[in-house]
Formats: C-alpha cells, structure tokens, sequence
C-alpha cells in the first residue's frame, strides 16, 4: 500500500449523552463484540496499510485499553505497525488538540517521518468496511488534490450533523457546508479523506501558523476552489454514531440480515480485541427472539429484539425488550427494560423498571456490583 | 543460561481412538470442547494460569490442526522472548530415527529441549483432560515432602477403581504400591496422568530406561523410580476432572456445562479458559426461536430449537430444526425441519433438510460397539448429509454421502458409512 493511515478518535458530543461520560466515542461499543474504531482499523489493515496513527484526545483510558496491543488487527509489525498519539507538553507547544488538524500539526513529525506517498484520514466513530484501495486509485485517476468519501442522507433531519457538499458531473466538489441547519443537498462527507502527503504536511503547517485548527472547516472549505477536490461516493453500508439516537439505530441495524451478512459474514472480516469470555449460557427460563446475543452472557429471562453485548446477565423473569444492553451488565431478577440503553459495568437491582418512553432513555445507575 | 524453575511437557501426540470419527483427522488433544474450546486448551491455560510459562507440545498423530490452534501461543499469552510454547514434533536423527513409542519415549527424546531451561521440575501433562488445576500448589506440595516424583490422584468411587491406575499411599502420602487396572484394589486413588518430577530423578529414569520398547511413565517410569527407592508422592486432587476418552464420556462432560450451576463453571473471573478467537460477532436468535437450556458460540444463527445441547461457533440452525441432547461443533450447518437427536456433529458438517438423525432403538454398532455406543449418532467433519434421510443410534457417518447411500433413505442403528472426502462445501 502507499499510503498511511491517520484515524481520528479524539472526539466527544455532547449528543451521545451521558454514554460519552465513561469514554471517547471511538470506543463505543458495537453490535455486542466490537468498538467504533474497530472499523476503521479492521478497513485500514484489510487495505494493506499498516502504519496507522490514531490521534486521542477525550478520555481515552477505555480506547487506550482497547488498542493496548497491536496484535488483533495485525498491526504488530516491525514495519509500520499502530502509533497513539494523545496531547504532549512540548518546547513549542503545551495545548490540547485544538481541532483536527492542529492535532495533525502537533504530531507533524510522523508524517515527515513516513515515506509514503499518500494519507487515509478516517474518523473513528463510522461503522463501515471500505476498501481504501479503491478509494486511492480513484484518487490517482482524477488526479485530485483530496478526495472525500461521500454518501447518500437520506433523513433530512440528520443532515444537521454532517458535511453536506456537491458535485459536479465530473465529481469534483463544488459546494461544501459543514453542519447547515438545512440543505438542499443530501450527499454528505462520510469523514475519510485521501490526500498527498507532502500537501497534507503543506496545507496543515500553514493552517497551524495562521491559527487555524479545524481540517474541514479550514482547509478542505477554504481551499475548494483552489484545489481539486473530488468526491467518491460509497452506497455501501456507512453509519456514524456520534449521537445516543444514532447510536441506538446503527447497533439496532445489526438485527437486519443483510446488514448482519455483510459485516458478520462476508470478507474482509472487521477484527477486534479478544477477551475470552465463555460461549453464551442459557438457562430454563431463558426466552429469546430476534436478538443478538455476545459471547460470556447467562440469561434467564426474556430477551426481545435487543443487542446484548459481552459477559451480560439476565436474572430470572427478567423482560428486556427494544434495548441495547452494554458489556458487563448484571440485571436482578424481575427487571423490565424497555427501550433503552444500559449503560456497560453496571448493576441493575431486582424488580427494577425502566422504560424509554418518547426516544430511547440511557440507564446508568452507578450501582456496585452485584449489589442486588 | 537460560533458566526456569519448572517446565512443562504436554504430551498431545495420541490419537484416542475411542472417539471414533472425531479423532479420525486430528489429534484428541485438538477436538473442540465446549462450544469454544479445544481439548488442549485447559492444560495450556493451567498451565499460564500457574505460572508455567515455557510449555513444550509434543505432537505426532493428526498435528495439523493442532499446530494452527497453537500457532506462537498468543491465545494463552506463551509468545515469549524465553520459554514459551514449542511444539515438538518427532523428528530425524544421525542415526536410530523412530517416531515417539511411548510417552516416556517422547519425553527422552526431547531431553536437549528440556536442558535448555535448566529446570528444577519437570511437569508432565496429558491433553486429554477436562480440568482446571493450580499445579503451583502441586509443585508446593512436591517440595514440602522433598519428593522426586509427585503424582497427581483423584478418589474415585472404590467400584469403579479397577478401571484406574491405582496408587497405594501411606498415610504421610508416600506411595508404597502400584496396582495397574487392580481386580482387586487396595486404594481409591486413581493416578491423573499428571507428574511432577525432580529433573535428576527424570533424567536419570529416562537415561536407564531409554533403550525399554513403547517406555512409558505408568508402566516403566514410575515403578523403575520406585524400585530406585526414590520419593514418590500422591498428591490429592478434589476439584472436577474429567478424561473424555470416550464419546460417551465427551458428550456427558460438555452436557456437565449446561448445568445452571455446572460444577465445572466456566464462566468464572478466577481462572480462565483461554483459546485462539477467531470468529468474533456475536450470535443471532431469531424470531421463531425457541432456546432452551444450552450453550451457543460466537458467530451462530439459530432459526430452530435448540434444547439441552451445545453449539459451537458460526452453527446455523435452519428453521423448523430441533437440536436436543447434542454437541455441534463449529461452522456446522443444519437446514430446515430436521431433527438432531442425541448426536455429536463435528466440525464444517453439511446437514441438509428434513433429515433425521438419531432415532429408534439403540442396537449394538456392528463394527465398533464398544467405541460407538451411549446411543450416540456421530458425524464426522467435512461430512454432507443429504436431505430426507434417517439416521439411527450407535452409528457413525463419514464423508460426503449421497441418498444412494442410505437405503429406502435410512440408516439403520448400528450401521456406518464411510463416504469418499469430497471436495464439496
């Protein structure tokens, strides 16, 4: 491959609600065995490239013990391999990551260092599989100076949180708004960016002089109509999760069958951490429909059309319905959930209720554990 | 110079027979267990969970599977700088080339891997076991008595100890007699096929014995150490250990699991199983459903019922199919309407629709009866079973078989097929 891999993972949103308390976005638990980042990362590996930076910033203690070793996603080479960058006191510099790309300009040295001739920028709160691949080659025949995965919006509601742009007949990107409040538009950035290395260098030093922190707002806007542009629209399956709702509606996704063959059964296979819970126990009792159910859970109540993810116990004539259920969750007997998501390690005390009544309600009790 | 306290040999090479069709393409050690696991892995993660980190693996039937499983040891974290897993595979020498004849044998000829380590101990390990077991605490005990060989024994019921290798101890646990498959038995202690030794007294042992036929530690070893009048001890385990040796006893150890409080609990913070994870999403269940008391793997579909039975990873269950009283091992799959009936299903098995397998009278295999029993109908990997047939109990099924192959569209109890290997699937 010629191109390294940068992925962005040290956001947060106030949107994710109370979920985003406990970790970076890029963690986020998905579809029971995975975290966000995973998808970047298992697309990044899959496409051969295998010198990644992942830039980290917002409480990245449940990310950094995710990423802790390199070797899931076979990023543990002597060649490459997993770099993590978080915010460091330096001679010149003792600031946070003041937006996208200041964090590229803090950590500038590693892209002087590399030799390879191309970058792929991802986010890592995007559920997808993407062959960057393809992306590079179209980025070489339209000899652009950055290309844009984009992809279709199809709720005019969401448009809110994304970039929304337009193409010419040739692809080249004309008009760019980050986040309008409504749009006649509905293709949207879906936050990965193939750019030349040197101009990447280039554009980011002289946005760092001039102050200028944000990588779409200050150059990717500002220089699209000095530079080349070009959009390369995916129709694949592509989510970002960056807020609870969106959250809730990409992990509920995963109980669509095509949705499911495509990530679960067909190659390339998006990889993650192993933690070696036992398979999944039922007992007399348990109940189960359209569910997904992870591995290390014991259940024995009833479970409908919810995601359960790792080593989650469901107690005797328990009801969880429409609910996404985080790791490590202990549920007491009689406990309804409805419409919910509970938040991971936490303790739900016997006969409890909880229902989401208009939208989906984020449970987090702070309960200690089994303390039932 | 390289040195560890203690090492340990895992002894993986048998074949074990007595499992039929399952062992018929890999080593014992490396059938799947439980859903996840493999045979070998409840050693391998005893052994890291002991403290043990330089682990030596010695393969000779079947080792291919074996290999991938174990691949540099990162499941069970043995990817060391020092020590780690080896395995160890006969291999040719200048002159007197043999494979390994017995499990003593086995060992002499890997003398220059254990040398290596310079060890005080030596732990010797079969991978045929279900257990977990802190052989720390065993090595305390070796050391407290000033032992040259420790012997690992569990009590078992007086009736059925003349099936054992019984150790007779003294009260200080000093072992004063061997009595191998006893009519008569003197003790309940049954060895477990776990030793520790002093290396001086393993190395001298092996040394004497190295030119004795099949030499192994059971028959040669240990009454060879005690004739020398070294110390050997019985040191007594109470915990759950369980040799599936047999079908009938493999299938009642994984039914074990399913317990609501199995007594082998896996599921436990304190001393986990570790094994390679490879297949990674979570399971389906769908709408129609219907799960009872069972075990499921990562990555499984199930659109039928699943009852009193255990699923290994990437399993689909077809719609309208009702597993009951059976083990299915990894990317099996099952169509729709059929009906599995106390059967072991190994692993990558085609099952097509509206087929029966288990049903009727159990008769006595005609080939195998006394491998072939327990009113088990066995499957082995790679197999395809057609749609429409009936599959009776004590049978075994091998290879890619057509409706030609069962008459009137059954096979009765007792009967076998062996079916050429396809390249199907």
């Amino acid at each position: 491959m010629r191109a390294i891999g940068i992925i962005l993972a040290g956001g947060n949103n106030n949107r994710m609600r109370e979920l985003s308390n406990r970790r970076a976005i890029a963690a986020m638990p998905i579809a029971g065995s995975y975290r966000a980042i995973d998808f970047a990362l298992s697309s990044m590996a899959n496409s051969h490239i295998n010198k990644v930076a992942v830039f980290t910033q917002y409480n990245a203690r449940s990310l950094n013990e995710h990423l802790s070793s390199s070797k899931w996603w076979d990023f543990g080479r002597k060649q490459g391999g997993l770099f993590v960058f978080t915010p460091t006191i330096t001679k010149e510099n003792s600031l946070w990551y003041q937006g996208t790309a200041d964090a590229i300009y803090q950590n500038i040295d590693f892209l002087k260092s590399s030799h390879e001739p191309y970058v792929v920028i991802a986010s890592g709160d995007c559920v997808y599989k993407l062959d960057y691949n393809k992306v590079l080659e179209y980025h070489i025949a339209k000899r652009a100076d950055v290309t844009i995965v984009c992809t279709t919006c199809n709720d005019p509601s969401e448009i809110e949180r994304f970039g929304v742009l337009r193409m010419n007949e040739d692809s080249r990107i004309e008009e760019f708004e980050e986040k309008p409040m409504v749009s006649p538009y509905n293709t949207v950035s879906a936050g990965i960016y193939i750019i030349r290395r040197r101009l990447l260098i280039e554009l980011v030093e002289k946005a760092g002089q001039e102050g200028r922190n944000d990588f779409v707002r200050d150059i990717l806007i500002r220089y699209k109509n000095l530079k080349r542009i070009y959009g390369y629209k995916i129709d694949t399956f592509w989510s970002n999760i960056s807020t609870a709702e969106s959250y809730y509606k990409t992990n509920m996704a995963f109980l669509n069958p095509e949705v499911r063959n495509y990530f679960f059964r067909q190659e390339p296979a998006v990889k993650t951490r192993i933690d070696d819970f036992p398979p999944a126990k039922y007992n007399p009792g348990a109940v189960v429909k359209n569910s997904l159910v992870s591995s290390g859970c014991i259940i024995n109540g009833t479970v409908e059309n919810s995601i359960l993810f790792k080593d989650v116990y469901v107690g005797n004539n328990c009801v969880i319905k429409n609910s996404v259920i985080l790791n490590s969750v202990y549920f007491g007997d009689n406990t309804h959930i409805e419409n919910c998501i509970v938040e991971s390690r936490d303790t739900i005390k016997a006969n409890s209720y909880f229902c989401g009544e208009d939208g989906v309600k984020i449970v987090v009790e702070n309960n200690d554990r089994f303390a039932v | 110079m390289m040195k560890k306290e203690m090492i340990a040999m895992l002894l993986a090479g048998g074949q074990g027979s007595r499992l039929g069709v399952l062992t018929e393409k890999v080593a014992k050690p490396a059938v799947a267990f439980g859903g996840k696991y493999r045979i070998i892995d409840f050693p391998l993660s005893n052994c890291i969970n002991s403290g043990i980190d330089t682990v030596g693996v010695l393969t000779q039937y079947q080792p291919l599977r074996l290999n991938t499983h174990i691949g540099i040891g990162i499941p069970w974290d043995l990817d060391r700088n020092e020590g780690g897993v080896t395995v160890l595979p006969p291999y040719e020498k200048s002159e007197n080339s043999e494979w390994y004849t017995g499990t003593a044998n086995a060992i002499y000829q890997n003398m220059e891997y254990m040398q290596e380590y310079h060890p005080d101990y030596v732990l010797i390990l079969s991978g045929d076991h279900i257990y977990k077991m802190d052989y720390e605490v065993m090595l305390d005990f070796h050391k407290a008595n000033k032992a040259d060989v420790t012997i690992a024994c569990m009590p078992v019921p007086m009736e059925e100890a003349g099936r054992f290798g019984i150790m007779v101890a003294d009260e200080s646990g000093r072992i004063t007699e061997f009595q191998e498959k006893p009519e008569h038995p003197s003790s309940n202690l049954a060895s477990m096929g776990i030793y520790i030794f002093s290396w001086k007294a393993l190395k001298e042992a092996l040394i004497a014995l190295k030119d004795q036929n099949s030499c192994d530690f059971g028959k040669h070893v240990l009454p060879y150490c005690k004739e020398k009048g070294r110390r050997l001890f019985a040191y007594e385990y109470n915990g759950y250990w369980k040799d599936v040796g047999t079908l009938g006893s493999y299938w009642e150890a994984n039914m074990e699991l399913i317990d609501i409080i199995p007594e082998f609990n896996l599921y436990e913070e304190f001393w986990r199983i570790y094994t390679k994870g490879d297949i990674i999403p979570p399971q389906y269940i769908s709408a129609d459903a219907v799960i009872g008391r069972c075990l499921i793997g990562e990555g499984a579909e199930i659109y039928g019922e699943v009852h009193n039975s255990v699923i290994g990873p990437n399993v689909v269950v077809g719609r309208g199919s009702v597993v009951r009283d059976s083990i299915i091992m990894r990317n099996t799959s099952v169509g729709e309407n059929t009906v599995i009936d106390r059967a072991i299903v190994a692993e990558d098995v085609c099952i097509g629709s509206n087929t029966v397998i288990g049903f009727g009278e159990e008769v006595p295999n005609v080939k195998k009866p006394s491998v072939y029993a327990f009113g088990l109908a066995v499957i082995g990997e790679h197999s395809v079973i057609p749609d429409d047939v009936k599959i009776g109990r004590n049978t075994a099924v091998t290879g890619v078989t057509v409706p030609a192959d069962y008459p009137d569209g059954v096979l009765p109890g007792g009967q076998n097929i062996e079916a050429k290997e396809g390249d199907a699937l």
